[in-house]
């Protein structure tokens, strides 16, 4: 198997490396010994030194992550494997056999230390997830969320406890030292679904957006619950009794904690979008804003024992729509993967710790105890689910169907945070009992549950994610809908959930957004941004794509001339566009293509540059491209069916997005030796592109009085001098 | 809050509603209860009740529904008040628009925005998305022919983006000009360039919009009317 042969491989491996460090580490300590030489007699001249000591943690933590991302690769390589058991199954197999491997030679394995986890290996993972989310769909379910995260949780921890004390009473199980506060504690760590093992499983098996929201979701928040619950037990048992006014205090103290660490969150993601407003001149370091104030947010609602995760989530969801309007498409960018890098070497290395963990850590298994914990966790679940369906589908328009309650019954897997919890409790023969039944509940959440829960997704035939592009059309009309039925809801004189939308919407749109969006952007209504990243996102494609002509879907198929409304007249008669209109057009295309070409010339030390080659490479694309313009733009102010026209002058034919239509150049300019060969012609009565040089096509659009409006919104349009954003 | 009396609903309101066979509206006759298309009823009579112009039978006219003051900062307001006067929304085959409607026509207008239950089969909510995209498809097309043409379009995003001061028509324009290339490259694929695409129809408009479930987002949700625990009773306002 290739983890077991990986996993023998890290010890030569790490010889290796050792020995690539071993001149660094004599050439570090020579000096030292030039100064003690003089001073005492001499001792032969060290050429080669060994000095392990001193690298020892950094060196050991780049292993450990290097074996994580080993893991990742090794994976794929074997598709049959990776597609029925997922990755958290695997990598904690792998844990597993590390931990063995370091326990055969009687050395001491690190432990998934509970401060490494919630403070180093957590806040990626959250942030990543929160950074992300679908704000619109997470908003429009969040009366349920809420409801199984906070009452769904509290559910089950008191169910979970109350029974696990009810069985510790039995004689025959000699639990009797366990206390209802310890049990109760006990239901609180194990009753939380943990997001890094919704979103690890949940990831692969791409089901419909809703049910990920909410399995996702109440994950996210029942974080607030599970640190009030735990730290309320804990209090309560070293104390020995509970009031009514302790109880009450408990209510406080979630409030306390859920809306503190939201509004820490809140707090840190406006000054974020703030100074992301004044980071124009020094691109390269705005990724690191928005990680270091999400960080500071997550560690400041830590210092007050506030929920981390809320605020986390808090901040990069305030954060986000201010910052993407300020910050360049490369930031953007690295934003997007470093986040996803980060995420994913955490998740990959939480599951490997959790299986050493589980060979180091001292046991206590009690079969009983083990037993029952196991198969109260999932009757708790399944009756929470299926109970607060109930009475949530009396508000829902969307009820939620017994699949759907399936589904999200048997998606509350639980992981790492967990077990974190427990190890935080003190040190005793019950803690090993909790921490054996704990990690019994996980491996069976993660192994059993992950892996049937794919082949049950398609069993029972549940709605897929939907893989479509967000179109023009469904954002015009979601903006129309989102405004009829505020208006409707005006004119019934009902404030209800759009009213109060659009008054926050208008809020934004009126106070806040001048605050934090910097220069123009701050007034561009959403349909117009939406547009402007639609069409830099396709010219971004095609400057990227080698094949010059694949051409954006809008654009592509029909042209504007298609849609112009018909005269009365048999004869199509179009209106006419001046000549310095057209001219004017032509300039602009001709300037964006320009500008593009400049921007990814110039470069300073901080920015990135291009290698010659790539530059020669991308200088023979602009020119395809610029001719691929020209084509277009004059198929767009030629006449349509004219035959009269010179014969030079053909149509681009009408495709949809994915066939693209090329055109022959010589190919002694591309270096690479790229071939643009024309593709086979389709089936149906349509024209090839001509390869003629662009000035035939010029004088073709001379033709007077038939000449069209020019649409220069296709992909490399400029959106508008204002608003163009740079590099 | 509004309420209507129990022999109002009995003697007027449920004889109308169920001559029009809007029980589906949610009104459950055996229970006496109401539900909210009778709100209108009395939130109609409040916004006309200060125009002396308007007796009962209520009948209500364009500048009562302009006068709303939150339906002021609304885009497309007009559009709205148009579709409430708009023969066609009426479930019947007539063209052009009222001058002012009364009870039914507003409730028939309302009835377009009810949301599915758990007991709407699935017929059901197919004829409830092609009624709603009717509803939004009518907005677009003003002049009533069938078809969105080019000029109906740009007036539509036009409108969205009026409402953000410094516009831009030439963006509009933009934006509307993308959609129609998008409806029609989606539609028909293989259209030559000797075709002309006329505009869209009602077949494509429901096509490019086959996305949005339109019968789980195009309802109005009324959660403090509650069909099981409301009451009949007087207005106290």
């Amino acid at each position: 198997m290739a983890e077991l042969g990986s996993a023998r491989r890290l010890p030569r491996f790490g010889f290796l490396l050792m020995l690539l460090l071993l001149p660094a580490g004599s050439a570090l300590e020579e000096p030292h010994h030039r100064t003690n030489g003089s001073a005492t007699h001499k001792k032969a001249f060290p050429v080669l030194d060994f000095n392990y000591e001193h690298v020892r943690i950094p060196f050991e933590i780049s292993l450990w992550i290097l074996l994580a991302l080993f893991m990742k690769l090794g994976f794929h390589i074997i598709p049959r494997v990776s597609h029925v058991v997922p990755e958290s199954c695997l990598l904690i197999f792998v844990g597993l056999l590390v931990g063995g491997i370091i326990k055969a030679m009687h050395d001491k394995a690190p432990i998934l230390d509970t401060k490494l986890f919630f403070l180093y290996l957590l806040p990626p993972i959250i942030l990543d997830a929160g950074y992300f989310l679908p704000i619109r769909l997470f908003t429009e379910n969040l009366g349920t969320i809420l409801v199984f995260a906070v009452v769904g949780t509290l559910w089950n921890a008191f169910f979970i406890g109350g029974m696990m004390f009810a069985i510790c009473q039995i004689e025959v199980a000699h639990l009797g030292g366990v206390s209802l506060l310890s049990c109760l504690l006990f239901g609180s760590i194990v009753s939380a679904v943990d997001p890094v093992a919704v979103l690890a499983v949940f990831e692969e098996i791409h089901i419909n957006e809703l049910l990920y929201i909410l399995v996702f979701g109440e994950s996210l928040l029942n974080d607030a619950v599970t640190v009030v619950l735990y730290h309320l037990f804990e209090e309560f048992s070293h104390a020995g009794s509970v009031t009514m006014g302790d109880a009450f205090l408990g209510v406080l103290s979630f409030l306390v904690v859920s809306l503190g660490g939201i509004l820490a969150g809140v707090v840190y993601g406006i000054v974020g979008a703030f100074t992301s407003r004044f980071t124009s001149h020094s691109r390269v370091i705005e990724p690191l804003f928005v990680f270091l104030y999400s960080y500071m947010a997550y560690l400041s609602a830590e210092v007050f024992h506030l929920s981390g995760i809320m605020s986390l989530i808090a901040c990069g969801v305030v954060m986000r729509p201010y910052v993407e309007a300020n910050i360049s498409h490369k930031s953007y960018t690295t934003i997007k993967y470093f986040l996803k890098m980060w995420s994913s070497v955490s998740e990959t290395l939480i599951f490997i710790f959790l299986g050493v963990s589980t060979v180091e850590g001292p046991h206590n298994w009690n079969w009983l105890f083990v037993v029952f914990t196991l198969v109260l966790c999932l009757v708790s679940r399944v009756l929470g689910v299926v109970g607060l369906t109930f009475i949530i589908n009396k508000f829902r328009i969307v009820k939620l169907t017994k699949k759907d309650q399936f589904i999200v019954a048997y998606g509350g897997l639980r992981g790492a945070i967990a077990f974190s919890l427990g190890f935080l409790l003190p040190d005793d023969e019950t803690k090993h009992m909790f921490l054996t039944a704990i990690i019994t509940v996980i491996f069976f959440t993660v192994f059993v549950q992950g892996m049937t829960i794919r082949p049950l997704v398609e069993l029972l035939a549940v709605k897929r994610k939907k893989e479509s592009r967000r179109s023009i059309n469904e954002e015009i009309h979601t903006q129309f809908l989102d405004h009829l039925l505020t208006g409707i809801e005006d004119i019934c004189g009902h404030y209800g959930h759009h009213h109060w939308k659009d008054k926050l919407t208008r809020f934004n749109e009126n106070y806040v957004k001048k605050w934090l969006i910097s220069g123009e952007r701050s007034a561009e209504p959403q349909l117009i941004s939406f547009y402007n990243k639609l069409e830099m996102k396709q010219a971004m494609m095609l400057v990227e794509s080698n094949s010059s002509a694949r051409l954006p879907t809008f654009a592509s198929a029909a042209s504007l001339q298609n849609v112009q409304p018909k005269e009365a007249a048999p004869r199509r008669a179009i209106p006419s566009i001046s000549k310095t209109r057209e001219e004017e057009i032509r300039k602009i295309l001709r300037a964006n293509l320009q500008k593009t070409r400049q921007r990814l010339r110039s470069y300073s030390r901080h920015d990135l540059f291009m290698d010659p080659f790539e530059d020669n490479m991308s200088e023979v694309r602009f020119r395809k491209q610029q001719v691929d313009m020209e084509r277009r733009m004059s198929h767009y102010l030629t006449v349509p069916a004219k035959r009269q026209e010179t014969p030079s002058v053909r149509k681009v034919w009408f495709e949809p997005e994915h066939k693209v239509h090329t055109y022959d150049l010589d190919d002694g300019e591309s270096p690479a030796g790229l071939s643009f060969r024309p593709k086979p012609r389709p089936p149906e009565g349509v024209d090839l592109v001509d390869e003629d040089t662009p000035q035939n096509t010029n004088q073709g659009t001379a033709q007077p009085g038939q000449e069209e409006k020019l649409k220069p919104s296709c992909c490399l349009s400029d959106p508008g001098p204002n608003t163009e954003e740079e590099a | 809050m509004y309420f209507l009396h129990k022999r109002c609903y009995r003697n007027a309101v449920k004889p109308v509603c169920e001559q029009k066979s809007l029980l589906p509206l949610n009104i459950q006759p055996q229970t006496e209860k109401c539900s909210f298309p009778v709100f209108f009823l009395f939130l109609v009579v409040e916004q006309v009740k200060h125009t002396p112009t308007c007796v009962l039978p209520l009948r209500c006219r364009k500048e009562n529904l302009e006068n709303i003051p939150a339906l002021a900062e609304n885009p497309i307001k007009n559009q709205i008040i148009e579709a409430f006067f708009d023969k066609r929304n009426q479930h019947g085959n007539e063209v052009g628009s009222f001058q002012e409607i009364g009870f039914e026509q507003f409730v028939m207008v309302m009835s377009h925005f009810r949301p599915p239950n758990l007991k709407t089969t699935k017929e059901e909510k197919q004829e409830m998305r092609k009624e709603k995209l009717r509803f939004l498809f009518n907005m677009h097309d003003t002049d009533g022919d069938g078809i969105i043409t080019l000029q109906e379009y740009r007036k539509v995003v036009e409108e969205l983006l009026s409402n953000s001061g410094a516009m831009d028509q030439d963006a509009a324009h933009e934006i509307a000009d993308a959609a129609m290339l998008e409806v029609a490259s989606t539609n028909v694929p293989q259209m030559s360039p000797e075709d002309h695409y006329e505009g869209i129809t009602f077949q494509h408009f429901e096509q490019i919009l086959k996305d949005l479930e339109m019968e789980t987002r195009m309802f109005i949700r009324f959660l403090d009317v509650d069909t099981t625990t409301m009451h009949c009773g007087k207005a106290t306002s």
